[in-house]
């Protein structure tokens, strides 16, 4: 907490990477006797001692069920929940936080969408827009919904250099058709940030609304849902060094109003009877059952630990990180880099000649390195590349260009190894 | 032997690296009498393999096409060296004789008729310290034992 502090005061324009890894205890351990190198935050992020505590105190002073009991422990424990989700709403610029619906992950948060926006505003006829840079969790939901449906999926291609054809977007929106676009805010695979601005000016005028996934860009650059114009935008705790189990979906509140619940059960009704229930207003309406309470706690401790680094600081953080890390893995001889965006974010990755990216990933834990290997979670855009899967490697505000160097070090150890 | 990658070899020893890259039976049998597909959906390797019987039942020869890492197409080579010449009944104890190999680093049946190829397959019992790469490691197993009992598809998971 005292770290913290330190850092309030100070607002380094430059992040102190030194200090912030003290606040993550689980950096100090080592593997197979290594330092730890953890080069996969975008798969999930490490925690700092803020969310731990907050979790831990939670459980051993005030914890109860919440918006139930008439009881202290009940309404305290509903305060700090709550107070989570005013969090969420500072955090992005929501306009009120009754638009912030929590959920378990922004897999659910997606699948929310599909299903109550999907199924209950859109007609069949119309049509969802999502891209080819997209996870899976932003392409199978609405697979489903097509399915049963009979909504229309529309898939803007990716140029060479890792971008949304913004041309075809253009043609494939024009018939107004599109009722919604659902896209990411930045690639887990490529870290190329979309165009938003551009896209929400482009659905709007053709009358579509823009649902964003934001489970990248959230932790590496500010999100504010009202000069975006966006509709929707999803993200998750875990990756935002918050726990898991906790997503979140923030809406408009005219449009949340409008669509019908997605789970049923207690927390998401006004009135029940055999014959007919009624909906809690939102954000309970879409919340059924016990809500991930000390995961809100968790999720608000990480959020103001973020806020009190600031995203001035992180941003610049990570784009002297993603530069230094484009320069030394460039220059390894073999080394291919997926995507080449002028806008990026905190992720490279990248194919290593004559090495699978299995054995890739084996090799560098050998030497402490965390990185992720496969298709993560996108394979139509490992196919668009020609690719079965990468190697990839994620940044974070504790990653230090320290961590960096040792990657590409070892990256050419690894090339050397399988020449 | 000792060289600068020494942190590196426990599990890609020489043996590996050389039938990763150097594969001797990837090929796809001309004529064949049993063939099926492996597929790990996991990590997305792939492998396909013929078998061909002798009068007797025994493999006479038996090839494959593989898409993946080192350890899994350095397997599926090494299982192919050692699987040609035998019975479906000793094939099948092989197979399981390597999986608890690879499972668990132990091999209580190296000292038992299997020696031989147990021996030869030794090389890729480091996977066992990387529980997600087994499967790596017996995808052409799955494989081929599918194929043996004339199944189209198997499955590593």
């Amino acid at each position: 907490m005292n770290v913290e502090a330190k850092i309030s005061l100070g607002r380094p324009a430059v992040l102190d990477v030194a200090r912030i890894r003290e606040d993550f205890p689980i950096l100090r351990q080592k593997i197979r006797g290594k330092p730890l190198v953890f080069l996969d935050s975008a798969a999930s992020a490490q925690k700092p001692r803020a969310v731990i505590e907050a979790m831990r105190e939670a459980m051993e002073t005030q914890y109860a069920n919440v918006h139930r009991g008439l009881h202290w422990m009940s309404e305290r424990t509903t305060d700090a929940y709550e107070a989570a989700r005013e969090a969420v709403a500072a955090l992005i610029n929501a306009n009120d936080a009754h638009e912030v619906v929590f959920t378990r992950n922004i897999t659910e948060s997606l699948n929310l969408m599909a299903h109550s926006y999907g199924r209950g505003i859109l007609k069949p006829g119309q049509a969802v827009l999502i891209s080819g840079m997209e996870h899976h969790s932003n392409i199978v939901p609405w697979q489903l919904l097509r399915d049963e449906r009979g909504i229309e999926l529309r898939v803007v291609p990716v140029t060479d250099s890792g971008e949304l054809d913004m041309d075809a977007f253009e043609t494939l929106i024009a018939d107004g058709k599109v009722g919604l676009v659902s896209m990411t805010h930045m690639s887990n695979v490529l870290g190329t940030y979309t165009p938003v601005e551009r896209i929400v000016r482009m659905a709007h005028a053709h009358g579509a609304k823009v649902l964003f996934d934001g489970a990248q860009a959230v932790v590496h650059r500010r999100v504010d849902v009202q000069a975006l114009g966006c509709d929707f935008y999803a993200f998750t705790g875990h990756k935002l060094y918050g726990p898991t189990g906790i997503g979140v979906l923030w809406g408009r509140r005219e449009l949340l109003d409008a669509m019908p619940p997605f789970l049923g059960g207690g927390e998401m009704i006004s009135s029940v009877a055999f014959e007919r229930s009624t909906w809690a207003d939102v954000p309970h309406k879409f919340e059924a059952g016990t809500p991930p309470i000390l995961e809100g706690i968790g999720l608000k401790a990480a959020i103001d630990y973020v806020q009190q680094i600031g995203y001035d600081a992180i941003a610049a953080h990570e784009t002297a990180l993603v530069d230094h890390a484009l320069a030394r893995l460039g220059t390894i001889e073999g080394v291919h880099i997926l995507g080449r965006a002028q806008d990026r974010g905190g992720v490279v990755s990248f194919a290593l000649d004559r090495a699978h990216a299995h054995d890739v990933a084996t090799l560098l834990d050998r030497q402490g390195i965390a990185v992720r290997a496969g298709n993560h979670c996108a394979e139509p855009l490992m196919h668009r590349f020609g690719l079965d899967s990468t190697t990839r490697a994620s940044f974070a505000i504790y990653t230090s260009h320290d961590e960096i160097d040792f990657l590409a070090d070892s990256l050419a150890r690894v090339r050397e190894f399988f020449k | 032997m000792s060289d600068s990658f020494d942190d590196l070899r426990d599990l890609y020893q020489e043996v590996i690296l050389d039938h990763g890259r150097r594969p001797r039976h990837a090929r796809r049998l001309e004529s064949f009498d049993a063939t099926a597909k492996g597929d790990n959906p996991m990590c997305g390797d792939r492998i396909e393999v013929w078998v061909k019987l002798g009068t007797d039942g025994t493999i006479a020869d038996t090839g494959f096409q593989a898409r993946g890492c080192a350890i899994s197409v350095a397997s599926a080579d090494l299982m192919a060296e050692t699987v040609i010449g035998r019975s479906k009944a000793d094939t099948h104890a092989l197979f399981e004789a390597f999986r608890e190999m690879a499972r668990t680093g132990q091999c209580p049946h190296c000292d038992g008729a299997l020696a031989d190829p147990l021996e030869r397959l030794e090389p890729l019992a480091g996977v066992h310290e990387y529980p997600s790469r087994v499967k790596c490691a017996t995808l052409a197993w799955h494989a081929l034992i599918a194929a043996l009992e004339g199944g189209k598809e198997a499955s590593s998971e």
